[in-house]
């Protein structure tokens, strides 16, 4: 390249279409089994020890906190350009950027927490 | 014959200060367009109407104007599909208006020119009698792209040109995609240096009314989205290798 770029906005996008794409997949899935299948008894639904060992096994873990944090990252993505764009807003657009992308750190810090006490 | 009200944007600076609207009942024919409209109010009833226009068939992207708030051609906008009217025309949003229906399109074409719109290729190796033959797939990858005929409507439609000019808009990205994307041309790399800044293709938030509001199905939205990928890509290897790599 000519040269150097530092603007973070390909890495954050790239966060965001992970995030998109990982959680289009996976949670209409989630919602089928724990929102339809389990309840209305088509499928017989894991009890709470299965669900506990299968969270035991580190891959079990990395998967759920990767879930949680790229769709946390895409849905701080879009709530930043919305309120930014949409309130216009832009000339505070780093403090818009902090709170949305510091709120998404902090709820994937819980997601590691709550996933490595179980 | 009956007829349809049309509700005109009239600016004239040097007499008003402020923009007013005005009416004009024309002849609704099956086969008129807002365009033959105002060639008729224009011919038959005020020559003092000004806008552009030139091919009257949806190519020379000239008569781009604001049809019942949407950005349409007006050459390709029936009048039938707005009975019984009234049709208020405007001129583009987004753009200043130096008068009546037309726009100030300066901006549009330097941010054409900053992608470089045509090919770039080092020809010292090539043959001068031999062609640059294309596969039709290599075409496919870039002949919607190609379709584009500059006429603005997706810069009126776009939300983010709207608030912030600077940001280098629909039809400029997908026009640099449409080179980037040809079999013959070298150029991506020169292009990203303008793509990849944050009035680029960053500055896309996909709204989408873009793709919507193209005339000739470019799909200029999914031009931003791809160029959007490979300047993250070039991104991530400027991060993360040596330069000597890249």
């Amino acid at each position: 390249m000519s040269r150097e770029r530092t603007s973070a906005e390909p890495f954050l996008w790239l966060l965001f279409s992970a995030g998109g794409v990982l959680t289009a997949l996976a949670v209409p899935m989630i919602l089928f089994l724990f929102g339809i299948a389990f309840p209305l008894g088509w499928l017989d639904p894991p009890s709470n020890a299965e669900i506990y060992t299968l969270l035991r096994n580190p891959l079990a873990r990395l998967a759920v906190i990767v879930l949680c944090g790229l769709g946390m990252m895409h849905a701080a993505h879009r709530l930043r350009h919305t309120i930014r764009d949409g309130l216009q807003l832009q000339r505070h657009g780093t403090a818009i950027a902090a709170v949305c992308y510091g709120t998404a750190a902090f709820l994937t810090a819980v997601a590691v927490v709550l996933v490595s006490v179980i | 014959m009956k007829e349809i009200t049309l509700r005109v944007f009239r600016y004239r600076p040097e007499a008003e200060a402020e923009p007013t609207f005005q009416e004009y009942a024309v002849p609704l024919r099956d086969d008129w367009a807002v365009l033959d409209a105002l060639n008729y109010v224009k011919e038959e009833i005020d020559p003092t109407l000004s806008y552009r226009w030139s091919c009257r068939m949806g190519i020379c992207g000239s008569c781009g104007m604001t049809v019942n708030g949407d950005p349409k051609l007006s050459c390709g906008t029936f009048l039938v599909d707005h009975a019984p009217g009234p049709i208020t025309v405007e001129p583009l949003r987004n753009f200043p208006v130096i008068r009546d229906l037309v726009i100030e399109m300066t901006d549009f074409m330097q941010k054409l020119g900053a992608v470089q719109p045509w090919i770039i290729r080092d020809e010292s190796d090539d043959d001068p009698d031999t062609e640059l033959l294309q596969t039709p797939s290599e075409m496919d990858d870039y002949k919607r792209y190609s379709m584009c005929i500059n006429c603005m409507l997706c810069y009126s439609a776009c939300p983010v040109y709207g608030l912030d000019s600077k940001f280098i808009g629909p039809a400029a990205i997908a026009l640099a995609q449409r080179y980037n994307l040809d079999s013959r041309d070298e150029g991506q790399e020169e292009r990203l240096d303008v793509l990849s800044e944050d009035e680029g293709v960053w500055g896309c938030t996909f709204v989408g009314e873009c793709t919507r509001a193209c005339p000739k199905g470019v799909d200029p939205a999914g031009a931003i989205q791809r160029a959007k990928l490979i300047a993250a890509n070039e991104a991530v290897k400027a991060f993360l290798l040596p330069r000597w790599v890249r």
